[in-house]
Protein backbone atom coordinates (compact mmCIF):
# COMPACT_ATOMS: atom_id res chain seq x y z
CA UNK A 1 0.00 0.00 0.00
CA UNK A 2 1.46 3.44 -0.84
CA UNK A 3 0.24 6.90 -0.71
CA UNK A 4 -0.77 8.13 -3.78
CA UNK A 5 -1.48 11.91 -4.88
CA UNK A 6 -3.33 12.06 -8.50
CA UNK A 7 -4.63 15.42 -9.93
CA UNK A 8 -7.96 14.51 -11.63
CA UNK A 9 -9.61 16.83 -13.68
CA UNK A 10 -7.63 19.45 -12.10
CA UNK A 11 -8.41 18.29 -8.77
CA UNK A 12 -5.36 16.59 -6.28
CA UNK A 13 -7.16 13.90 -4.68
CA UNK A 14 -5.05 11.57 -2.21
CA UNK A 15 -5.63 7.97 -1.80
CA UNK A 16 -3.81 5.16 -1.27
CA UNK A 17 -3.77 1.63 -2.93
CA UNK A 18 -1.40 -1.49 -3.56
CA UNK A 19 1.64 -1.27 -6.12
CA UNK A 20 -0.21 -3.45 -8.63
CA UNK A 21 -3.75 -1.52 -8.93
CA UNK A 22 -4.24 -0.08 -12.11
CA UNK A 23 -4.89 3.56 -12.81
CA UNK A 24 -7.71 2.53 -13.90
CA UNK A 25 -9.37 0.20 -10.76
CA UNK A 26 -7.95 3.48 -8.27
CA UNK A 27 -10.07 5.96 -10.54
CA UNK A 28 -12.99 3.46 -10.30
CA UNK A 29 -12.70 1.83 -6.98
CA UNK A 30 -11.07 4.43 -5.01
CA UNK A 31 -12.10 7.52 -6.30
CA UNK A 32 -15.42 6.18 -7.62
CA UNK A 33 -15.02 7.58 -11.28
CA UNK A 34 -16.82 4.97 -13.15
CA UNK A 35 -17.14 6.73 -16.50
CA UNK A 36 -13.51 5.08 -17.63
CA UNK A 37 -14.95 1.56 -18.37
CA UNK A 38 -13.15 -1.61 -17.41
CA UNK A 39 -13.96 -3.50 -20.94
CA UNK A 40 -11.36 -5.99 -21.80
CA UNK A 41 -8.90 -5.06 -19.39
CA UNK A 42 -5.62 -5.73 -21.52
CA UNK A 43 -5.29 -3.18 -24.01
CA UNK A 44 -7.41 -3.71 -26.87
CA UNK A 45 -10.51 -1.98 -26.83
CA UNK A 46 -9.93 1.51 -25.32
CA UNK A 47 -12.84 2.08 -23.29
CA UNK A 48 -10.33 2.72 -20.23
CA UNK A 49 -8.65 5.90 -22.31
CA UNK A 50 -7.83 8.48 -20.31
CA UNK A 51 -5.60 11.60 -20.94
CA UNK A 52 -2.57 11.74 -19.13
CA UNK A 53 -0.89 15.20 -19.61
CA UNK A 54 -3.37 15.62 -22.49
CA UNK A 55 -2.10 12.57 -24.68
CA UNK A 56 -4.75 9.27 -24.49
CA UNK A 57 -3.37 6.67 -22.89
CA UNK A 58 -5.13 3.26 -21.66
CA UNK A 59 -5.46 3.21 -17.81
CA UNK A 60 -6.15 -0.53 -17.58
CA UNK A 61 -2.24 -0.87 -18.69
CA UNK A 62 -1.00 2.20 -16.70
CA UNK A 63 -0.31 1.57 -12.95
CA UNK A 64 -1.67 4.44 -10.63
CA UNK A 65 1.97 5.30 -9.61
CA UNK A 66 2.91 5.64 -12.36
CA UNK A 67 0.37 8.34 -12.91
CA UNK A 68 1.91 10.47 -9.91
CA UNK A 69 2.80 14.16 -11.46
CA UNK A 70 0.76 13.59 -14.65
CA UNK A 71 -2.46 16.05 -15.52
CA UNK A 72 -5.18 12.88 -15.67
CA UNK A 73 -8.51 14.09 -17.48
CA UNK A 74 -11.18 11.45 -17.23
CA UNK A 75 -14.67 11.63 -19.32
CA UNK A 76 -16.03 12.71 -16.01
CA UNK A 77 -13.96 16.13 -16.15
CA UNK A 78 -14.78 17.24 -19.97
CA UNK A 79 -17.75 19.22 -18.83
CA UNK A 80 -16.28 20.70 -15.98
CA UNK A 81 -13.30 21.20 -18.03
CA UNK A 82 -15.61 23.39 -20.53
CA UNK A 83 -17.17 25.42 -17.96
CA UNK A 84 -14.05 26.69 -16.38
CA UNK A 85 -12.35 27.54 -19.76
CA UNK A 86 -15.30 29.95 -20.15
CA UNK A 87 -17.78 27.35 -22.17
CA UNK A 88 -21.25 27.23 -22.03
CA UNK A 89 -22.96 23.72 -21.56
CA UNK A 90 -21.41 20.06 -21.70
CA UNK A 91 -18.07 19.97 -23.66
CA UNK A 92 -18.58 20.46 -27.74
CA UNK A 93 -17.71 17.08 -28.36
CA UNK A 94 -19.78 15.65 -25.92
CA UNK A 95 -22.84 17.80 -27.05
CA UNK A 96 -22.22 16.65 -30.80
CA UNK A 97 -22.25 12.65 -29.70
CA UNK A 98 -25.44 13.75 -27.89
CA UNK A 99 -27.01 15.25 -30.86
CA UNK A 100 -25.81 13.04 -33.48
CA UNK A 101 -26.75 9.68 -31.62
CA UNK A 102 -23.07 8.80 -31.29
CA UNK A 103 -24.29 5.58 -29.21
CA UNK A 104 -25.72 2.42 -28.90
CA UNK A 105 -25.07 1.03 -25.65
CA UNK A 106 -22.68 3.82 -24.75
CA UNK A 107 -19.93 1.18 -23.37
CA UNK A 108 -17.22 2.63 -25.69
CA UNK A 109 -18.14 6.48 -25.30
CA UNK A 110 -16.64 7.84 -22.71
CA UNK A 111 -13.27 6.67 -24.22
CA UNK A 112 -14.46 7.63 -27.76
CA UNK A 113 -14.78 11.24 -26.33
CA UNK A 114 -11.79 11.35 -24.59
CA UNK A 115 -9.58 10.21 -28.03
CA UNK A 116 -11.86 12.71 -30.05
CA UNK A 117 -10.58 15.39 -27.31
CA UNK A 118 -7.52 14.91 -27.59
CA UNK A 119 -7.48 15.05 -31.58
CA UNK A 120 -9.37 18.50 -31.51
CA UNK A 121 -6.96 19.80 -29.45
CA UNK A 122 -3.71 18.91 -31.14
CA UNK A 123 -5.42 19.78 -34.78
CA UNK A 124 -7.92 22.17 -35.17
CA UNK A 125 -9.62 20.81 -38.81
CA UNK A 126 -8.79 16.83 -39.10
CA UNK A 127 -9.99 15.14 -42.19
CA UNK A 128 -11.94 12.17 -41.96
CA UNK A 129 -9.23 9.79 -42.30
CA UNK A 130 -7.20 11.37 -39.30
CA UNK A 131 -10.42 11.27 -37.35
CA UNK A 132 -10.75 7.41 -38.39
CA UNK A 133 -7.20 7.20 -37.37
CA UNK A 134 -7.48 8.84 -33.99
CA UNK A 135 -9.94 7.06 -32.97
CA UNK A 136 -8.77 3.63 -34.18
CA UNK A 137 -8.16 2.58 -30.97
CA UNK A 138 -11.35 2.33 -29.80
CA UNK A 139 -13.56 -0.07 -30.23
CA UNK A 140 -17.60 -0.22 -30.74
CA UNK A 141 -18.95 -2.93 -30.06
CA UNK A 142 -22.27 -2.16 -31.79
CA UNK A 143 -20.58 -1.03 -34.04
CA UNK A 144 -22.08 2.72 -34.57
CA UNK A 145 -19.25 4.37 -35.75
CA UNK A 146 -20.84 6.32 -38.49
CA UNK A 147 -22.09 8.26 -36.39
CA UNK A 148 -19.52 8.78 -33.99
CA UNK A 149 -17.33 9.63 -37.17
CA UNK A 150 -19.95 12.59 -38.02
CA UNK A 151 -20.40 13.95 -34.19
CA UNK A 152 -16.28 14.44 -34.08
CA UNK A 153 -16.91 16.16 -37.86
CA UNK A 154 -19.68 18.01 -36.36
CA UNK A 155 -18.05 19.39 -32.89
CA UNK A 156 -15.22 20.48 -35.50
CA UNK A 157 -17.17 22.13 -37.94
CA UNK A 158 -18.92 24.52 -35.28
CA UNK A 159 -16.04 25.32 -33.52
CA UNK A 160 -14.88 27.13 -36.96
CA UNK A 161 -18.75 27.85 -37.22
CA UNK A 162 -19.31 25.77 -40.74
CA UNK A 163 -22.18 24.06 -41.78
CA UNK A 164 -22.32 20.44 -40.22
CA UNK A 165 -22.24 17.57 -42.31
CA UNK A 166 -25.63 15.95 -43.34
CA UNK A 167 -25.52 12.86 -41.90
CA UNK A 168 -25.35 9.70 -43.21
CA UNK A 169 -28.53 8.27 -42.81
CA UNK A 170 -30.20 10.99 -43.87
CA UNK A 171 -28.96 10.37 -47.73
CA UNK A 172 -29.88 6.62 -47.24
CA UNK A 173 -33.74 7.29 -46.82
CA UNK A 174 -35.22 8.06 -50.31
CA UNK A 175 -38.94 8.41 -48.85
CA UNK A 176 -37.94 11.36 -46.75
CA UNK A 177 -41.02 13.32 -46.48
CA UNK A 178 -41.25 16.78 -47.10
CA UNK A 179 -40.15 18.65 -43.89
CA UNK A 180 -39.34 15.63 -42.30
CA UNK A 181 -35.61 16.09 -43.23
CA UNK A 182 -35.19 19.29 -41.52
CA UNK A 183 -36.78 17.97 -38.01
CA UNK A 184 -34.68 14.50 -37.90
CA UNK A 185 -31.45 16.56 -39.11
CA UNK A 186 -29.66 17.05 -35.21
CA UNK A 187 -29.98 20.89 -34.63
CA UNK A 188 -27.88 22.66 -32.26
CA UNK A 189 -30.34 22.95 -28.85
CA UNK A 190 -30.90 26.53 -28.33
CA UNK A 191 -28.15 27.99 -25.58
CA UNK B 1 -11.62 -8.18 -15.25
CA UNK B 2 -8.26 -8.88 -15.10
CA UNK B 3 -5.90 -8.28 -12.17
CA UNK B 4 -2.29 -7.73 -12.02
CA UNK B 5 -0.40 -9.97 -9.58
CA UNK B 6 1.08 -8.55 -6.85
CA UNK B 7 4.43 -6.97 -7.01
CA UNK B 8 7.03 -4.04 -5.74
CA UNK B 9 7.08 -0.99 -8.15
CA UNK B 10 10.63 0.85 -8.09
CA UNK B 11 10.75 3.83 -10.42
CA UNK B 12 14.56 4.65 -10.16
CA UNK B 13 15.38 8.21 -11.47
CA UNK B 14 18.69 7.00 -13.61
CA UNK B 15 19.94 3.80 -15.31
CA UNK B 16 22.14 3.34 -12.45
CA UNK B 17 20.22 2.74 -9.63
CA UNK B 18 17.88 0.38 -12.07
CA UNK B 19 20.92 -1.38 -12.87
CA UNK B 20 21.85 -1.98 -9.26
CA UNK B 21 17.73 -2.90 -9.01
CA UNK B 22 18.08 -5.60 -11.41
CA UNK B 23 21.31 -7.04 -10.02
CA UNK B 24 19.75 -6.77 -6.40
CA UNK B 25 16.92 -8.95 -6.82
CA UNK B 26 17.79 -10.92 -9.87
CA UNK B 27 15.18 -13.34 -11.30
CA UNK B 28 12.96 -11.85 -9.08
CA UNK B 29 12.62 -8.66 -11.10
CA UNK B 30 11.37 -7.54 -14.40
CA UNK B 31 12.06 -4.29 -16.05
CA UNK B 32 9.01 -2.26 -17.70
CA UNK B 33 8.76 0.76 -19.84
CA UNK B 34 5.45 1.31 -21.46
CA UNK B 35 3.43 -1.11 -19.87
CA UNK B 36 1.76 -2.33 -23.39
CA UNK B 37 3.05 -6.29 -23.28
CA UNK B 38 4.30 -6.48 -19.92
CA UNK B 39 1.34 -6.10 -18.05
CA UNK B 40 -1.11 -8.13 -20.40
CA UNK B 41 1.30 -10.53 -19.72
CA UNK B 42 1.45 -10.21 -16.14
CA UNK B 43 -2.83 -10.27 -16.42
CA UNK B 44 -2.49 -13.37 -18.13
CA UNK B 45 -0.64 -15.19 -15.90
CA UNK B 46 2.99 -15.25 -18.11
CA UNK B 47 5.01 -13.45 -15.51
CA UNK B 48 5.10 -12.72 -11.90
CA UNK B 49 7.57 -10.67 -10.87
CA UNK B 50 7.68 -9.45 -7.34
CA UNK B 51 9.75 -6.62 -8.42
CA UNK B 52 8.71 -4.19 -11.36
CA UNK B 53 11.35 -1.84 -12.48
CA UNK B 54 9.95 0.74 -14.15
CA UNK B 55 11.88 3.15 -16.50
CA UNK B 56 9.53 5.86 -16.63
CA UNK B 57 11.36 8.31 -14.62
CA UNK B 58 14.77 7.99 -16.21
CA UNK B 59 14.92 11.22 -18.09
CA UNK B 60 18.02 10.53 -19.27
CA UNK B 61 16.75 7.14 -21.24
CA UNK B 62 13.97 9.48 -23.41
CA UNK B 63 14.52 11.50 -26.73
CA UNK B 64 15.82 11.35 -30.12
CA UNK B 65 19.51 12.91 -30.70
CA UNK B 66 20.47 13.40 -34.75
CA UNK B 67 23.93 12.56 -34.68
CA UNK B 68 27.04 14.60 -36.73
CA UNK B 69 27.36 11.78 -39.00
CA UNK B 70 23.98 11.86 -40.13
CA UNK B 71 23.04 8.64 -37.75
CA UNK B 72 20.37 8.60 -34.52
CA UNK B 73 20.64 7.84 -31.42
CA UNK B 74 17.04 6.92 -30.13
CA UNK B 75 16.52 6.56 -26.56
CA UNK B 76 14.95 3.18 -25.34
CA UNK B 77 11.41 5.02 -23.07
CA UNK B 78 11.01 7.29 -26.39
CA UNK B 79 7.58 6.79 -27.52
CA UNK B 80 6.32 4.85 -30.60
CA UNK B 81 4.30 7.78 -31.52
CA UNK B 82 7.19 10.12 -30.90
CA UNK B 83 9.49 7.74 -33.01
CA UNK B 84 6.76 8.10 -35.85
CA UNK B 85 6.33 11.47 -35.57
CA UNK B 86 9.57 12.63 -35.47
CA UNK B 87 11.20 14.57 -38.85
CA UNK B 88 14.30 13.51 -38.35
CA UNK B 89 13.53 9.79 -38.00
CA UNK B 90 11.28 9.73 -41.08
CA UNK B 91 14.24 11.72 -43.09
CA UNK B 92 17.24 9.19 -41.90
CA UNK B 93 14.83 6.65 -41.21
CA UNK B 94 11.99 6.40 -43.11
CA UNK B 95 11.18 2.27 -42.65
CA UNK B 96 11.60 3.10 -38.91
CA UNK B 97 9.04 5.78 -38.67
CA UNK B 98 6.62 3.61 -40.35
CA UNK B 99 7.26 0.95 -38.31
CA UNK B 100 6.21 2.63 -34.91
CA UNK B 101 3.62 4.52 -36.86
CA UNK B 102 1.46 0.88 -37.61
CA UNK B 103 2.25 -0.27 -34.04
CA UNK B 104 -1.18 -1.22 -32.49
CA UNK B 105 -3.08 1.82 -31.89
CA UNK B 106 -2.69 5.55 -30.84
CA UNK B 107 -2.77 4.94 -27.18
CA UNK B 108 -0.71 2.15 -27.22
CA UNK B 109 2.04 4.16 -29.15
CA UNK B 110 1.56 7.22 -26.83
CA UNK B 111 2.45 4.43 -24.20
CA UNK B 112 4.96 1.96 -25.62
CA UNK B 113 8.73 2.88 -26.15
CA UNK B 114 11.11 1.77 -28.74
CA UNK B 115 13.28 -0.23 -26.84
CA UNK B 116 10.50 -1.96 -25.61
CA UNK B 117 9.40 -3.00 -28.81
CA UNK B 118 12.83 -4.33 -29.33
CA UNK B 119 12.23 -6.42 -26.46
CA UNK B 120 8.85 -7.70 -26.95
CA UNK B 121 8.09 -10.94 -25.45
CA UNK B 122 7.22 -13.06 -28.55
CA UNK B 123 4.04 -14.29 -29.31
CA UNK B 124 1.72 -17.31 -29.93
CA UNK B 125 -1.92 -18.25 -29.81
CA UNK B 126 -1.42 -20.61 -27.36
CA UNK B 127 0.57 -18.62 -24.91
CA UNK B 128 -1.34 -15.30 -25.22
CA UNK B 129 -4.15 -16.15 -23.11
CA UNK B 130 -5.89 -16.62 -19.57
CA UNK B 131 -4.24 -18.52 -17.41
CA UNK B 132 -7.85 -20.41 -17.09
CA UNK B 133 -7.63 -21.13 -21.02
CA UNK B 134 -3.91 -22.42 -21.35
CA UNK B 135 -4.75 -24.79 -18.05
CA UNK B 136 -7.63 -26.23 -20.02
CA UNK B 137 -5.29 -27.02 -22.53
CA UNK B 138 -2.81 -28.13 -20.66
CA UNK B 139 -0.03 -25.60 -21.02
CA UNK B 140 2.10 -25.26 -23.67
CA UNK B 141 6.12 -25.81 -24.01
CA UNK B 142 6.58 -21.80 -23.44
CA UNK B 143 5.35 -22.01 -19.94
CA UNK B 144 3.89 -24.61 -17.63
CA UNK B 145 3.99 -27.15 -19.86
CA UNK B 146 5.99 -29.80 -21.90
CA UNK B 147 4.05 -29.95 -25.19
CA UNK B 148 3.90 -27.44 -28.36
CA UNK B 149 0.13 -26.97 -29.90
CA UNK B 150 2.15 -25.60 -33.24
CA UNK B 151 4.49 -28.34 -34.62
CA UNK B 152 3.27 -32.01 -33.00
CA UNK B 153 6.04 -33.40 -31.09
CA UNK B 154 7.98 -30.51 -31.30
CA UNK B 155 10.85 -29.95 -28.94
CA UNK B 156 11.82 -26.00 -29.26
CA UNK B 157 9.27 -23.33 -28.71
CA UNK B 158 7.91 -21.64 -32.29
CA UNK B 159 6.36 -18.55 -30.58
CA UNK B 160 6.90 -15.18 -33.47
CA UNK B 161 8.79 -12.22 -32.73
CA UNK B 162 6.31 -9.85 -33.14
CA UNK B 163 7.81 -6.29 -32.90
CA UNK B 164 7.19 -4.07 -35.94
CA UNK B 165 10.28 -2.02 -35.68
CA UNK B 166 12.92 -5.34 -35.13
CA UNK B 167 13.00 -5.92 -38.86
CA UNK B 168 13.42 -2.11 -39.84
CA UNK B 169 16.24 -1.65 -37.73
CA UNK B 170 18.09 -5.08 -38.68
CA UNK B 171 18.26 -3.18 -42.59
CA UNK B 172 19.49 -0.03 -40.95
CA UNK B 173 22.38 -2.13 -39.75
CA UNK B 174 21.25 -0.65 -36.28
CA UNK B 175 22.82 -1.61 -32.82
CA UNK B 176 21.31 -1.69 -28.99
CA UNK B 177 23.19 -0.85 -26.10
CA UNK B 178 22.60 -2.72 -23.19
CA UNK B 179 23.43 -1.49 -19.00
CA UNK B 180 23.90 -4.47 -16.97
CA UNK B 181 26.06 -4.72 -13.39
CA UNK B 182 29.34 -5.38 -15.92
CA UNK B 183 28.68 -1.61 -17.51
CA UNK B 184 27.12 -1.28 -21.11
CA UNK B 185 27.69 -3.04 -23.74
CA UNK B 186 26.74 -2.57 -27.50
CA UNK B 187 24.59 -5.46 -29.74
CA UNK B 188 24.02 -5.82 -33.28
CA UNK B 189 20.39 -6.03 -34.03
CA UNK B 190 20.99 -8.11 -36.25
CA UNK B 191 23.07 -10.16 -33.97
CA UNK B 192 20.62 -10.17 -31.41
CA UNK B 193 18.38 -13.18 -31.93
CA UNK B 194 18.09 -16.92 -31.03
CA UNK B 195 15.63 -19.44 -32.26
CA UNK B 196 14.10 -19.97 -29.33
CA UNK B 197 10.93 -18.68 -28.53
CA UNK B 198 10.97 -18.84 -25.02
CA UNK B 199 13.32 -15.95 -24.88
CA UNK B 200 14.70 -15.11 -28.61
CA UNK B 201 17.58 -12.33 -27.51
CA UNK B 202 20.76 -13.05 -26.92
CA UNK B 203 21.28 -10.33 -23.69
CA UNK B 204 19.72 -11.85 -20.59
CA UNK B 205 16.47 -10.78 -19.22
CA UNK B 206 17.94 -8.38 -16.15
CA UNK B 207 19.70 -6.20 -19.04
CA UNK B 208 18.41 -3.03 -19.41
CA UNK B 209 18.37 -1.74 -22.74
CA UNK B 210 19.04 1.96 -23.07
CA UNK B 211 19.25 3.44 -26.78
CA UNK B 212 19.55 2.48 -29.84
CA UNK B 213 21.96 3.33 -32.43
CA UNK B 214 21.50 3.81 -36.33
CA UNK B 215 24.08 4.35 -38.17
CA UNK B 216 24.64 6.93 -40.90
CA UNK B 217 22.35 5.56 -44.05
CA UNK B 218 23.35 6.01 -47.79
CA UNK B 219 23.14 9.12 -50.02
CA UNK B 220 20.51 7.11 -52.27
CA UNK B 221 18.45 5.42 -48.80
CA UNK B 222 14.92 4.26 -49.32
CA UNK B 223 13.32 2.07 -46.47
CA UNK B 224 9.55 1.17 -46.08
CA UNK B 225 7.37 -0.91 -44.11
CA UNK B 226 4.67 -3.60 -44.98
CA UNK B 227 2.35 -4.82 -42.37
CA UNK B 228 -0.29 -7.21 -43.13
CA UNK B 229 -3.03 -7.38 -39.98
CA UNK B 230 -6.78 -8.05 -39.28
CA UNK B 231 -7.84 -4.97 -38.92
CA UNK B 232 -6.18 -1.10 -39.35
CA UNK B 233 -5.27 -0.77 -35.96
CA UNK B 234 -4.23 -2.47 -32.39
CA UNK B 235 -3.48 -5.80 -33.77
CA UNK B 236 0.05 -7.49 -33.99
CA UNK B 237 1.78 -8.07 -37.25
CA UNK B 238 -0.01 -11.68 -39.12
CA UNK B 239 3.15 -10.48 -41.17
CA UNK B 240 5.63 -7.76 -41.66
CA UNK B 241 8.33 -7.04 -44.22
CA UNK B 242 11.65 -4.19 -43.84
CA UNK B 243 13.03 -2.85 -47.03
CA UNK B 244 16.13 -1.33 -47.37
CA UNK B 245 17.33 -0.06 -50.93
CA UNK B 246 20.30 1.95 -51.68
CA UNK B 247 20.37 3.58 -55.07
CA UNK B 248 22.93 5.53 -56.69
CA UNK B 249 22.76 9.04 -58.29
CA UNK B 250 20.84 7.55 -61.15
CA UNK B 251 18.65 5.65 -59.45
CA UNK B 252 19.91 1.80 -60.25
CA UNK B 253 20.35 -0.11 -56.95
CA UNK B 254 23.35 -0.75 -55.33
CA UNK B 255 22.38 -2.69 -52.36
CA UNK B 256 19.52 -3.84 -51.13
CA UNK B 257 17.73 -5.93 -48.05
CA UNK B 258 14.62 -7.25 -47.03
CA UNK B 259 14.13 -8.70 -43.38
CA UNK B 260 10.79 -10.33 -41.98
CA UNK B 261 8.80 -10.73 -38.99
CA UNK B 262 5.66 -12.26 -37.71
CA UNK B 263 7.44 -15.68 -38.92
CA UNK B 264 9.17 -17.75 -36.32
CA UNK B 265 10.83 -16.75 -32.80
CA UNK B 266 13.58 -14.58 -34.79
CA UNK B 267 13.24 -11.92 -37.34
CA UNK B 268 14.05 -13.79 -40.65
CA UNK B 269 15.95 -12.03 -43.26
CA UNK B 270 15.27 -13.04 -46.59
CA UNK B 271 18.63 -14.35 -48.93
CA UNK B 272 19.80 -13.03 -52.00
CA UNK B 273 17.57 -9.79 -52.28
CA UNK B 274 20.80 -7.78 -53.02
CA UNK B 275 22.11 -9.96 -56.28
CA UNK B 276 18.87 -9.62 -57.33
CA UNK B 277 17.99 -6.29 -57.27
CA UNK B 278 21.50 -4.92 -57.66
CA UNK B 279 21.81 -2.72 -61.44
CA UNK B 280 18.24 -2.35 -61.44
CA UNK B 281 17.14 1.10 -62.49
CA UNK B 282 13.74 2.09 -60.26
CA UNK B 283 10.88 3.06 -62.16
CA UNK B 284 11.70 0.18 -64.88
CA UNK B 285 9.79 -3.16 -65.75
CA UNK B 286 13.13 -4.72 -65.31
CA UNK B 287 12.91 -3.42 -61.20
CA UNK B 288 9.58 -4.44 -61.03
CA UNK B 289 10.39 -7.81 -62.45
CA UNK B 290 13.18 -8.18 -60.34
CA UNK B 291 11.20 -6.82 -57.40
CA UNK B 292 8.48 -10.18 -58.13
CA UNK B 293 11.84 -12.59 -58.02
CA UNK B 294 12.64 -11.27 -54.90
CA UNK B 295 8.77 -11.53 -53.61
CA UNK B 296 9.00 -15.46 -54.82
CA UNK B 297 12.60 -15.44 -52.79
CA UNK B 298 10.30 -14.49 -49.87
CA UNK B 299 7.63 -16.81 -50.81
CA UNK B 300 9.98 -19.74 -50.29
CA UNK B 301 11.77 -18.71 -47.45
CA UNK B 302 9.20 -17.34 -45.29
CA UNK B 303 7.15 -20.05 -43.78
CA UNK B 304 3.96 -18.29 -41.43
CA UNK B 305 3.01 -20.96 -39.33
CA UNK B 306 -0.14 -21.71 -37.12
CA UNK B 307 1.52 -19.96 -34.41
CA UNK B 308 -0.21 -16.33 -34.54
CA UNK B 309 -3.79 -15.63 -35.09
CA UNK B 310 -4.79 -15.32 -38.78
CA UNK B 311 -4.78 -18.79 -41.16
CA UNK B 312 -1.48 -19.65 -42.26
CA UNK B 313 -2.03 -20.43 -45.93
CA UNK B 314 -3.61 -17.10 -46.01
CA UNK B 315 -0.41 -15.53 -44.46
CA UNK B 316 1.40 -17.60 -46.75
CA UNK B 317 -0.07 -15.60 -49.76
CA UNK B 318 0.58 -13.12 -48.03
CA UNK B 319 4.19 -12.88 -48.09
CA UNK B 320 5.09 -11.89 -51.40
CA UNK B 321 2.63 -9.86 -52.02
CA UNK B 322 3.56 -7.19 -49.15
CA UNK B 323 7.05 -7.88 -50.27
CA UNK B 324 6.69 -7.21 -54.09
CA UNK B 325 4.77 -4.20 -52.78
CA UNK B 326 6.76 -2.50 -49.87
CA UNK B 327 9.80 -3.02 -52.11
CA UNK B 328 8.08 -0.89 -54.82
CA UNK B 329 6.98 1.35 -52.31
CA UNK B 330 10.59 2.38 -51.21
CA UNK B 331 11.73 2.61 -54.47
CA UNK B 332 9.31 5.35 -55.14
CA UNK B 333 9.95 6.51 -51.41
CA UNK B 334 6.54 5.79 -50.31
CA UNK B 335 5.46 3.64 -47.42
CA UNK B 336 4.04 2.02 -45.44
CA UNK B 337 2.50 -0.55 -47.04
CA UNK B 338 -0.98 -1.77 -45.12
CA UNK B 339 -4.06 -3.08 -46.95
CA UNK B 340 -6.32 -0.82 -44.73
Amino acid sequence: MRGIELDVNGDRLETAAPDHWTLLEVLRYKLGLTGSKQGCDKGDCGACTVLVDGQPVLSCLTLAAQAVGKEITTVEGLRPMHLQSGGVGADPIQDAFDRCGALQCGFCQPGMMLSARALVAANASPSREEIQKALSGNLCRCTGYTQILEAVETAIAERVGAEAPRPAWVEDREHVREGELEARTPAKEAK
Amino acid sequence: MLRLPKFRLEEPTDVAGAVALMSEHGEDAMIVAGGTDLYPNMKHGLFEPKVVVSLGRIAEMRGIEALADGGLRIGATTTLAEMAQSALVQERAPALAQAASLVAGPQLRTMGTAGGNVMLDTRCQWYNQTHFWRKSLGYCLKKDGTVCHVVAGGRKCVAAASNDTAPTLMTLNASATFANDEGSRDVKIDEMWKADGIWNKEPGRGEILTSLHIPAQSKGHRGAYGKLRDRGSIDYPLFGCAVRLDLDSEGVVEDADVVCVALVARPLRIKKVAETLRGKKVGTESFAEAAKEAADLADTQAKPMDNIPGESLYRRQMVPVYVRRTLQAAAEGKGPVHHV
